[in-house]
């Protein structure tokens, strides 16, 4: 293994050294209603276009130890090693597609959605500036792109889904989602006659199976799932992109949708697509689906491909004001 | 490994076959959804001398101002190519290009675009952003950032050994073709 990269990136201490927030910062929780986040929705967003999560390095290079040493799969996932560690050195974005921009922000009761929203909505444009995010926010006929990474319509642009909770601390997920992979999600609704899939976990595994057969390379695979059984259209698709945050590795709750789960990636890991679609056996790195409820006339089955470049992370900061990333 | 310097002649393209891995040189010219449909649309003059010859790259790069006023590319992997599937073909023989970077593959429309222009298809890691920008030595030029904004416009790069494998050749091979019945013909068994 000569020419293999090794996935070390840069200390803890490294990356607090390069944080936009000051050393020492504490949010000032005495008052929520005034509590401004651009700050560390800004921190938050730097680490997420430029540094990995560690689950996903780790199972990027499982699939490369899996792969034929010297092969365009071994290769690849070896370039894309080499980029991570890039990436993180010189604080510039993974990939150009820095996507779409999706929060989900969990927060105390007091706490001003209103004006937590224009906050990260700063946060973006000063890190689009910054060249942390590409301008990836366009109108849709005119395909004009105003440069700062707003809706030029509504504030449609970040996507930003609040929930007030019972805990004290706020936390704030960020996922940057390709359009490349965006675009190979898929939402199937059962009877499907064509692919021969029926209202039951059998219909479910061949949903899953063909949304990744047609995906192919486009997705930048290997590709991570989040699989919504159930839910309307819009409730299933929103599910479906939340389980791409789960951690790779971590179990399903419930029992059989775990052992489902692995059993499916093993069997998607057959299909020889490979990593960019070049053939070889790391297809997908993880497949995490949970039920819903559904109408009785519906069965939705929705699929979100997130590309290998699993960019999330999440900003937890306690009722003290301190922050912690993950 | 080959080394190839653009521009490129048809001769020198003719003689690459799927599967070999490339090292481009010289200039590449950026242009992806918005700059096809205007290709086809409209097929501007203007772009004549600077396609010809050319490799298009699919891609919409994180760029960054100097303050001298020259830009840098901060990240720049290819984008997926299939959405060009419409326009390829024509914009290949209208401008004589020679070669398309991109991720993912293209559709039996370009192949036979690429077979009668006399072009192939580079595939790039998708993704590899920070490692392909790496390989943009400079930005020599842009045209159409006020029009179609900086992921769309027409950027002109000079690059040095940027790696791509060709997996679409001028005589009708393709490494995705190949890949997309193995893993139906898997599927197929895995739904049985």
């Amino acid at each position: 293994m000569a020419e293999c990269t090794l996935p070390t990136l840069t200390t803890l201490d490294e990356v607090q050294r390069k944080s936009v927030l000051p050393e020492g910062y504490r949010a000032d929780f005495s008052q929520l209603r005034t509590l401004d986040l651009t700050l560390p929705v800004k921190e938050l967003i730097r680490r997420a276009s430029s540094r990995l999560p560690q689950d996903i390095i780790d199972a990027l290079v499982k699939g490369r130890e899996s792969e034929e040493e010297g092969s365009r799969a071994f290769n690849t996932l070896d370039d894309m090693v080499k980029n991570i560690v890039l990436a993180d050195g010189h604080v510039t974005p993974l990939c150009q597609d820095t996507g779409t921009v999706i929060f989900w922000i969990r927060h105390p009761f007091g706490l001003s959605q209103a004006r937590a929203k224009k906050q990260v909505r700063q946060a973006v444009v000063e890190a689009t500036q910054l060249s942390w995010l590409r301008p990836n926010c366009v109108a849709s006929l005119s395909g004009k792109n105003p440069g700062n990474n707003l809706d030029p319509f509504h504030e449609g642009h970040p996507v930003v889904h609040f929930e007030e909770w019972e805990k004290p601390e706020i936390e704030i997920a960020v996922m940057l989602k390709g359009g490349g992979c965006e675009n190979v999600g898929a939402q199937y609704r059962l009877p499907d006659v064509a692919i021969g899939a029926g209202r039951d976990i059998k219909g479910v595994r061949k949903c899953i199976i063909d949304a990744v057969v047609k995906a192919q390379g486009q997705g930048c695979s290997p590709g991570i799932l989040g699989v919504a059984i159930g839910g309307d259209r819009v409730t299933g698709y929103e599910k479906s992109k939340e389980l791409i945050l789960r951690k790779l590795g971590t179990s399903n709750p419930v029992p059989e949708m775990d052992a489902f789960e692995k059993a499916l990636t093993a069997d998607l890991n057959t299909l020889g697509v490979g990593p960019m679609g070049y053939g070889g056996t790391t297809t997908v790195l993880g497949v995490h689906v949970e039920e819903m409820f559904r109408h009785p006339a519906s069965f939705y089955v929705s699929i979100s491909y997130m590309c290998w470049s699993s960019r999330r992370r999440t900003l937890t900061i306690a009722a003290d004001g301190t922050p912690s990333f993950d | 490994m080959i080394r190839l310097t653009t521009p490129i002649t048809e001769e020198q393209i003719r003689q690459l076959k799927c599967g070999d891995e490339v090292l481009l040189n010289g200039r590449l010219v950026l242009s992806r959804d918005i700059g096809h449909k205007y290709m086809k649309e409209q097929k501007p003059e203007w772009l004549k001398p600077i396609l010809e010859g050319m490799v298009i790259y699919h891609c919409g790069p994180v760029v960054k101002k100097n303050p001298d006023g020259t830009w840098s590319f901060v990240a720049a992997g290819p984008t997926t190519s299939i959405r060009e599937e419409p326009y390829q073909a024509e914009v290949l023989d209208t401008y004589k290009v020679r070669g398309v970077i991109g991720k993912g593959g293209m559709g039996k429309k370009t192949s036979e675009g690429l077979q009668k222009t006399g072009a192939v298809y580079f595939h790039a890691t998708g993704g590899a952003g920070s490692l392909l920008a790496q390989r943009v030595k400079r930005v020599a030029d842009v045209h159409m950032l006020e029009e179609f904004g900086s992921p769309e416009a027409f950027w002109v790069i000079e690059v040095e050994d940027f790696p791509v494998v060709v997996t679409m050749d001028s005589h009708g091979g393709s490494l995705h073709e190949i890949v997309l019945k193995k893993s139906q013909e898997r599927a197929a068994a895995l739904m049985a």
